[in-house]
C-alpha cells in the first residue's frame, strides 16, 4: 500500500515536472508592437519575447526563434499589466448577500486573519478585471482597528494556491474616515486617530512582551512558555520590521499623527486613503511613506477642501515626492483601476507618472518590483496588448497574458450577453 | 467674529455661481459636438435671450454680449440626468406603500450642494425623484440647475409630469432586518407588488368613472336639485391623473421578468410608461423594450451590489441602443452625477456605439425621456442654451469640464472657482487639520 503509494507520488510528481519544463519551453514572440515598458523609453514598434511564464527580450531588434509562436501586434500597444494595490477581488461576490463578502471579520483586532485564505477563484468579478489589463491586485480586509493581512494575487487560476503572488503582504490598520463635509451636516470625530494608534502601539507592546517571555522559556526550562496567542503571534513580523502596515487614514491630523507613530515605533508604513494628503504632502514626502489612494469615484471629505480635492491630490503628492499608487478599492468595478489614474491626470498628475502609478508604483511599493510592473527581462510575462493608451475610457483591450499564458477575455460582461442575444435578434 | 469671516468665506467660495451673463453668450473657436448635427472643428455658438441663436465659424456678438474663447475646448450640450435624487429634503414617504399624492416639487431645496456637485461636471437638467421604497412613490420633478436661485426658478416647466413606481427587492425590503414579533410591511414578495399596484390602478379606475358619472349628471341636469359630488381623494387624482395621461410612469424594475409583468398592468390599464429605471437586465427583453418604445434609465456599470442587480453588465447599454431602445445613463448618484461623460465613454469600449451616440446617452436621449427634448439634448439653433464646456474630448478620461452654461448663464466656471478659492486661502492661509466639515 505505502509503496503504491510512493510510486505514484513519483509518477504524479514526474509528469508535473514534465508539463512544468513543457511549459518553461513555449516561446511567444509578439511582433511589430508599439511597447510602453513603464521603465525605460518607449518602443515605437519592437518585439517581446516570452519564454515560459517570463519576459526574455524587449526591443526593437530581437532574434526570433524559430519555435516561436508569433502574436502580430501591428496597431496595437504593449503595456506591463495593471497592479490594483487595493481590492476586495475574490472575497466579495453580491453586496447584499453576508454570505458572500468574506473581506471583514467581526471583531476590531484581527491581525490573525490573511485575506488570500479566504479567496474564491471563480469570482464573477475577476474575468471582468483582468479583460481590462489588470493582471493582479492586492486582497484586502477592513473593518476594525487591524483588519487583517492583506495579500498580492494575480488575477488567473484555479485555486488559492495558484494565484497568490506573495501573502502576506502586509498587516492593515484602519482610521476612522472623516466623516462628509456639507454645510448641514455635523463635524466628525476629531484627533480619532491618534488616540487609535496608541491602542496599537500598547498591542505592539504587547507582543514585544510576549516575544520576550517565548524566548526566554526557550532558554530557560523553569520558565513556562506563555499562552499562545494568534493574535500577538501575526504581530510578530510586524515589529521584526519584515512586514509592512499598510494604514488607512484620511484626514490630515490623523496623516501627521500616524507619521509620528511609524518613526516613534520605527515600524514600516505605507498609507491608503490619504484624502487630505495634499495639505500636509511634503511631511509625507519627508517621512518617505508611499501612498495607496482609496477610489477617486467620491467627494471630497470636507466641502472645504474644494470639489476636486480628491482629484488632484495624487498630484499634489506626486509633485512633492510621494511615491503614490492607485486603487480600485473594489472588486466589482475593480476594472476601474485605470481610470482613477486618468483622473488624477486631468486634475494635475503627469499622464506617465499616472501610468507609473498603476504598475511599476504598486509594483515597488508592495515589494514585487522583481516580478512585475514593467515590461522588462526577468519579469513574469504578464503583457496587456491594447488598442491604444490603456488609461483611456475607450480603449479596447486585445489580449491579456499573465505569466505568459494568453487568458481567454471572455467575462460575465460577454457571457450574460450572448446568452440571450439569440432571443432578442430572432425575427419574429 | 474670526470664524464667521472665514465661514462666510467658505460659503462665498461654494456660492461661485451664478455669474450672470444676462443670458447673452459668445462661445468662440470651439471643437462643438452638436450631437444631431454633427461636429463643427472650430466654431462659435451665439446664445441670446438664453436661446441658441446661431452655430457656425466666424459669428461676430452683437454689442454688448460677453465673448468667450474657448480654443481648443470642446462644446456639448449641457448633460442631463434621467435619474436623481438630489436638490430634495426627502426622498422617500416610507409610512405607507402607496404614496401617489406625495410630490417632490414640495421638497425643493435649492441649497443642496449636491447641484453644486452636478454642474462641475456638465450636467444642466436633473429629473430628481422619490425614492423606491414603494410601489407606487410620488409625483418627480425636472429641474434646470441653476444654483443659486430660488427653487421655483429651476422648474423646467415643460417636462412631463412623471410618477415613480417600484418593483423589486427595494420594495419587499427583501435586504431589510425585520425585528422579532415585527411584521412586514405589505407587499413583501414580487406577487404583492403587483397585486397592490393592480389594486390602486383599479381604485383609480372606479374613482374617474364616479367623478365621469358626477359630472355627466351635473351636465345633463337629471336632479333637480344639486349634487353630492363624490370625495376629493389626493393619492386617487394623482392615480386618475396617470389613467388619464396627464402623468407619465417612470418605473423603478431590476429583473426583466417582474418589467414585463408592468408593460402587461400598463396594457391592461392603458397608461404609459415614460421609462423603466435601472433595469439591469434590460439586455434580456431588448425585443420588448423597443417594441413598446419605452425607454430606459441605466447605470453604467454598476452592478452586484444585490442579488436583483447580479446580471446587469456593462455591454447593455450600448447592446440595448444597438437594438433600438432609448437609453439614456443616469448617476442616482450625489458623486457619480459629476462623471456621466466618464460612464458614456465606456458605451464605446463595452458595445461599440460611435461617440454621437454615446453622447445622446447622456444628452438627446434622457431629454426624450423627459419630453424636453424640443428645448435641450443638442446644441440646435433655437433650442436653450444649456452648454458644457471641458478642456479636452468629453468622452476622454483625461477629460475635466471647464464651464457650465444654462440658457446664457454662467454658473459654473473653473477658472473664476479657482481664483476664488486662492484669494478664500490667502485670508487663511493655515490648512484646516480637523476632519470633519462645518
Amino acid at each position: 500500500m505505502r509503496l503504491r503509494q510512493l510510486i505514484f507520488c513519483l509518477l504524479l510528481s514526474i509528469a508535473a515536472l514534465s508539463i512544468g519544463s513543457v511549459r518553461a519551453e513555449e516561446v511567444l514572440a509578439i511582433i511589430k508592437v508599439k511597447i510602453v515598458p513603464v521603465v525605460g523609453e518607449d518602443i515605437p514598434q519592437g518585439t517581446i519575447l516570452v519564454r515560459g511564464h517570463k519576459i526574455e527580450a524587449v526591443g526593437s531588434d530581437v532574434a526570433i526563434p524559430s519555435e516561436a509562436k508569433i502574436i502580430d501586434g501591428q496597431g496595437l500597444t504593449a503595456y506591463p499589466g495593471m497592479i490594483d494595490a487595493s481590492s476586495t477581488l475574490g472575497l466579495y461576490e453580491i453586496g447584499s448577500l453576508q454570505a458572500t463578502i468574506d473581506y471583514r471579520e467581526t471583531g476590531r483586532l484581527n491581525p490573525q486573519v490573511l485575506t488570500t485564505e479566504a479567496l474564491r477563484p471563480d469570482s464573477m468579478h475577476i474575468p471582468i478585471t483582468r479583460s481590462n489589463g489588470i493582471t493582479a491586485a492586492l486582497v484586502v480586509p477592513s473593518g476594525g482597528l487591524i483588519p487583517g493581512r492583506s495579500g498580492l494575487i494575480q488575477l488567473w487560476g484555479s485555486t488559492p494556491p495558484e494565484m497568490v503572488i506573495k501573502s502576506p503582504v502586509a498587516m492593515h490598520v484602519e482610521l476612522p474616515a472623516i466623516s462628509r463635509g456639507g454645510f448641514r451636516r455635523q463635524a466628525g470625530p476629531r484627533e480619532e486617530g491618534s488616540r487609535q494608534l496608541e491602542e496599537v502601539k500598547e498591542l505592539l507592546h504587547q507582543a514585544r512582551f510576549y516575544e520576550k517571555r517565548k524566548i526566554a522559556a526557550s532558554k530557560n526550562k523553569i520558565l513556562a512558555l506563555p499562552d499562545f496567542d494568534e493574535k500577538l503571534e501575526a504581530l510578530l513580523p510586524v515589529i521584526h520590521g519584515e512586514l509592512p502596515l499598510i494604514i488607512s487614514v484620511h484626514s490630515a491630523a490623523d496623516i501627521r499623527a500616524a507619521i509620528k507613530f511609524l518613526q516613534e515605533e520605527k515600524l514600516k508604513g505605507i498609507f491608503y486613503g490619504v484624502s487630505q494628503g495634499w495639505m500636509v504632502a511634503k511631511e509625507i514626502a519627508q517621512a518617505n511613506i508611499p501612498v495607496i489612494f482609496g477610489s477617486l469615484h467620491d467627494l471630497p471629505p470636507s466641502w472645504e477642501d474644494g470639489y476636486d480635492a480628491l482629484y488632484r491630490n495624487p498630484g499634489v503628492l506626486r509633485q512633492a515626492g510621494v511615491k503614490i499608487a492607485f486603487s480600485s478599492s473594489s472588486a466589482s468595478l475593480a476594472k476601474e483601476l485605470p481610470y482613477h489614474a486618468a483622473k488624477a491626470a486631468a486634475f494635475g498628475l503627469d499622464k506617465r507618472e499616472a501610468l507609473k502609478a498603476v504598475t511599476i508604483y504598486p509594483a515597488e511599493i508592495l515589494g514585487v518590483a522583481d516580478l512585475m510592473g514593467s515590461l522588462e527581462k526577468g519579469k513574469l510575462a504578464n503583457i496587456v496588448l491594447a488598442e491604444g493608451d490603456i488609461l483611456e475610457l475607450r480603449t479596447v483591450i486585445r489580449h491579456v497574458f499573465i505569466q505568459g499564458q494568453e487568458i481567454d477575455l471572455s467575462s460575465a460582461y460577454t457571457e450574460f450577453l450572448e446568452k440571450y442575444r439569440k432571443r432578442n435578434e430572432k425575427k419574429s | 467674529m474670526k470664524k464667521t469671516i472665514i465661514l462666510s468665506l467658505c460659503l462665498f467660495l461654494v456660492a461661485v455661481g451664478p455669474i450672470l451673463a444676462g443670458g447673452n453668450l459668445l462661445l468662440k473657436n470651439g471643437t462643438i459636438l452638436t450631437v444631431t448635427k454633427g461636429t463643427i472643428p472650430k466654431g462659435d455658438i451665439l446664445i441670446l435671450d438664453g436661446f441658441i441663436r446661431q452655430i457656425g465659424e466666424n459669428i461676430t456678438a452683437p454689442a454688448g454680449v460677453k465673448v468667450i474663447d474657448v480654443s481648443g475646448k470642446y462644446i456639448i450640450p449641457g448633460i442631463i440626468d434621467s435619474h436623481t435624487h438630489i436638490a430634495l429634503s426627502g426622498t422617500n414617504e416610507t409610512g405607507n406603500a402607496i404614496t401617489a399624492e406625495v410630490n417632490m416639487r414640495d421638497v425643493l431645496h435649492a441649497e443642496d450642494t449636491s447641484i453644486f456637485t452636478a454642474i462641475s461636471g456638465g450636467v444642466t437638467t436633473i429629473h430628481t425623484l422619490h425614492g423606491s421604497a414603494n410601489p407606487i412613490g410620488g409625483q418627480n420633478i425636472t429641474l434646470k440647475l441653476k444654483w443659486g436661485k430660488k427653487a421655483e426658478e429651476m422648474i423646467f416647466a415643460q417636462a412631463w409630469p412623471t410618477l415613480k413606481f417600484a418593483l423589486g427587492e427595494n420594495v419587499t425590503q427583501a435586504n431589510r432586518t425585520v425585528a422579532g414579533g415585527e411584521e412586514r410591511r405589505y407587499p413583501a414578495s414580487r406577487m404583492g407588488v403587483v397585486a397592490i399596484i393592480r389594486r390602486e390602478l383599479q381604485r383609480a379606475r372606479e374613482y374617474i368613472a364616479q367623478w365621469d358619472r358626477y359630472n355627466e349628471w351635473q351636465r345633463l341636469k337629471i336632479l333637480n336639485r344639486p349634487l353630492l359630488p363624490p370625495c376629493k381623494d389626493l393619492q386617487l387624482e394623482a392615480l386618475a391623473d396617470l389613467l388619464r395621461g396627464k402623468l407619465v410612469a417612470r418605473c423603478h424594475s431590476y429583473r426583466s421578468d417582474e418589467t414585463i409583468e408592468f408593460i402587461q398592468l400598463s396594457h391592461e390599464f392603458g397608461f404609459r410608461v415614460a421609462c423603466f429605471e435601472h433595469i439591469p437586465e434590460a439586455y434580456k427583453i431588448a425585443k420588448e423594450l423597443a417594441a413598446e418604445k419605452i425607454g430606459i434609465s441605466v447605470f453604467m456599470d454598476s452592478w452586484a451590489y444585490k442579488v436583483e442587480a447580479a446580471e446587469g453588465i456593462a455591454t447593455m447599454p450600448a447592446y440595448c441602443a444597438q437594438q433600438g431602445v432609448l437609453v439614456s445613463i443616469n448617476s442616482d448618484s450625489n458623486e457619480r452625477i459629476r462623471r456621466l461623460f466618464n460612464d458614456a465613454a465606456k458605451a464605446i469600449k463595452y458595445g461599440g456605439l460611435s461617440e454621437d451616440e454615446a453622447l445622446k446617452l447622456i444628452t438627446l436621449n434622457p431629454a426624450i425621456q423627459l419630453g424636453v427634448d424640443k428645448w435641450v439634448g443638442s446644441l440646435e439653433v433655437g433650442k436653450h442654451g444649456d452648454v458644457a464646456v471641458f478642456n479636452e474630448h468629453p468622452l476622454s478620461a483625461y477629460t475635466r469640464c471647464d464651464l457650465t452654461i444654462i440658457e446664457g448663464d454662467i454658473y459654473f466656471d473653473r477658472e473664476a472657482y479657482l481664483k476664488e478659492r486662492q484669494e478664500a486661502q490667502k485670508v487663511n492661509p493655515k490648512p484646516k487639520l480637523s476632519g470633519g466639515g462645518q
